[in-house]
């Protein structure tokens, strides 16, 4: 078996009374795009703060490209490059500065650095923006920017921290767009993102975590089968007080009723024929049907049945998952 | 799973052209000295910081305190520039102690601890950065001096002599307000630094009045400070009046030897102190 890019042993982490990663465990090989999937305070940050040598474990081992990022960090930071959530990017300078000095800080000479840096501006579709200050930049330009300046290097591995989160939808496919043509160079990346949709285009794994621990790994697909089975939607014409009881027989577990009593949803095994036969015993009941749906999970019901939450804004971001908090959280425990 | 314990060889990074360790050094130092020196044309306030303020400062002086304000043997304005030169510098600092500390509350600095870079070029660069608009700063006072009548009565190596061992102090000041920027909580807070420290450092000293007339235990205090030692070796070092010669303190009667001892006194604790903050600040 090829030696896995990015490899993670019980790693635990600890910020103040949060226990950020309390034992997480994935990897991923050579290549491939590894997705990690959680809600806000899940730990997705200060796994990919370890990884990319910003934080230190309180245990566990993490290593990039084979080398332990706490005994050899300078090694690891050769071989990697990021693009962190709150985007890194020196506000003062241009676009073009800002590529040009992780150039030269990542070894280039000045005259490499440039070539480098206009080959990015172009790539991503910053050239004509390259000579004004970022500051002015919008959101979309700030993160490909980030994302540009995370390849200057040309790192075999790569973390990309919620590339797209905030950006319209042109943007976030141009970012998709540019890792899938880094796949294709044979770069390894880990991506942390809260869209599901993202991490199902984009990933080849997907790690779910929840409250510093792995609740799921498996391929997109493999977890959307894990994931208790499809779904039966059916909408009535009228309300029917008889409606449950047709199809109780089909379904398993109980049947949600909508308000105004016209929606039935419940959990099915998704045997060949199943809407004909709820709409045969709705029929046989005398109950008009106006609509049924039989789908298959998507990665939200994954999530929801793995997580017991939503994705998004459904709860409140805790610890110190945001890079911004844990920067908080570690002044607030020195001062 | 295995246990690696030596870093395997690079292979996919396109190899930084062969570089000892210290040119390297050097080459992040440059880059970041240039980073901030784009900051500071970036900020037109800060730089005024070095710009106006000398020439308003030297005016103010000049004019206002120096017909009430009787130097033995010569003018206040001949008495007064090195004096103003020390000022200025030393209260210039706070915008380092500002600078680092908006660098450390801002995302880039994290960009920097993920780059194979030398990260004390963090530091280094800034002082670089900041040394030149010292040495901007230090033009602006000698050349506004020279058109309000300021006049070194000593060979131009001398006269060079003085700005330089004003320049390395205010050098090694820098790194002191380094490791005020990087110890406070806020950009804010860096900045009462130059309330608490740098007034009082600049003030309480002969730089723009002599010390003959302060209270005794104040006397004391500004004859042994730092920034009359360095006031007292330009003056004397430019052939300009410096009153402070008749006084019987050790750093007053060497004050050359005086100036350059404590300046690297304070660079000799503070940038060690100021590599080991950086250090701890950046560790979680």
């Amino acid at each position: 078996m090829t030696q896995a890019m990015i490899e993670v042993d019980a790693l635990t982490k600890r910020y103040g009374e949060t226990q950020a990663l309390a034992g997480v465990d994935f990897s991923a090989a050579p290549g491939t795009v590894l997705g990690l999937l959680g809600p806000n305070g899940a730990g997705k940050t200060t796994a990919v703060r370890v990884l990319t040598t910003l934080a230190l474990p309180d245990s566990g081992r993490a290593a990039v490209a084979g080398i332990d990022v706490v005994r050899h960090p300078a090694e690891v930071r050769r071989r990697i490059g990021v693009a962190a959530q709150d985007a890194t990017l020196d506000r003062l300078l241009t676009g073009r500065q800002n590529l040009v000095l992780v150039a030269e800080l990542s070894g280039m000479s000045r005259r490499l650095a440039r070539a480098r840096a206009a080959e990015l501006l172009e790539e991503f579709e910053l050239a004509d923006a390259a000579d004004r200050v970022v500051k002015g930049y919008s959101g979309g330009m700030r993160r490909r920017l980030d994302v540009a300046a995370s390849l200057v290097a040309r790192p075999p591995v790569l973390f990309l921290d919620e590339p797209t989160t905030g950006l319209d939808p042109s943007s976030r496919q141009r970012v998709w767009e540019a890792v899938r043509q880094l796949l294709a160079g044979g770069v390894t990346v880990l991506l942390t993102t809260q869209y599901l949709e993202e991490a199902d285009a984009l990933a080849d794994r997907i790690v779910v975590i929840d409250h510093g621990r792995v609740v799921a790994n498996g391929t997109p697909l493999e977890l959307k089968q894990a994931s208790r089975g499809a779904r039966v939607e059916v909408t009535l014409a009228s309300p029917h007080p008889e409606a449950v009881a047709a199809v109780a027989s089909l379904v398993n577990g109980p049947v949600r009723v909508s308000d105004d009593g016209r929606h039935l949803g419940a959990g099915v095994d998704p045997v060949p024929g199943l809407a004909t036969s709820i709409v045969r015993a709705l029929d046989l009941a005398g109950i008009l049907v106006d609509n049924v749906e039989v789908r298959q999970p998507s990665l939200d019901d994954v999530f929801f049945s793995l997580t017991g939450g939503e994705l998004n804004g459904g709860r409140p971001p805790e610890g110190p998952e945001q890079a911004d908090d844990g920067h908080k959280m570690l002044e607030g425990a020195r001062s | 799973m295995t246990v690696i314990t030596e870093a395997p060889p690079l292979v996919t990074m396109p190899s930084p052209e062969a570089r000892s360790a210290t040119s390297r050094r050097i080459h992040d130092v440059w880059a970041m000295t240039r980073r901030n020196l784009v900051h500071i044309s970036r900020e037109p306030m800060q730089l005024s910081d070095v710009t106006l303020q000398p020439v308003l400062f030297t005016v103010l002086f000049v004019y206002i305190f120096g017909g009430g304000i009787p130097i033995p043997h010569g003018s206040y304005k001949d008495f007064v520039l090195a004096g103003l030169l020390a000022l200025n510098l030393v209260t210039s600092t706070m915008g380092t102690a500002v600078g680092l500390g908006t660098d450390m509350h801002e995302g880039m600095i994290d960009r920097f601890r993920a780059l194979p870079m030398w990260r004390a070029s963090v530091l280094v660069g800034r002082s670089l950065a900041d040394l030149t608009t010292s040495c901007l700063c230090a033009l602006i006072v000698g050349v506004t001096g020279l058109v309000v009548g300021w006049r070194p009565d000593a060979g131009v190596a001398s006269v060079a002599a003085g700005f330089l061992l004003v320049l390395f102090f205010a050098y090694s000041l820098t790194w002191v307000a380094m490791c005020v920027g990087l110890n406070s909580k806020s950009p804010e807070s860096a900045a009462s630094f130059g309330f608490i420290v740098l007034f009082p450092l600049a003030f309480i000293s002969n730089a723009m009045i002599p010390t003959q007339h302060m209270p005794g235990w104040l006397k004391d205090v500004a004859d042994w400070n730092p920034v009359s030692a360095v006031t007292a070796a330009a003056r004397h070092l430019w052939g300009n009046p410096n009153p402070s010669a008749a006084i019987n303190a050790w750093p007053m009667q060497h004050p050359v030897v005086a100036a350059v001892a404590w300046s690297v006194l304070v660079l000799a604790v503070a940038a060690p102190f100021a590599a080991w903050t950086f250090r701890r600040r950046t560790t979680e």
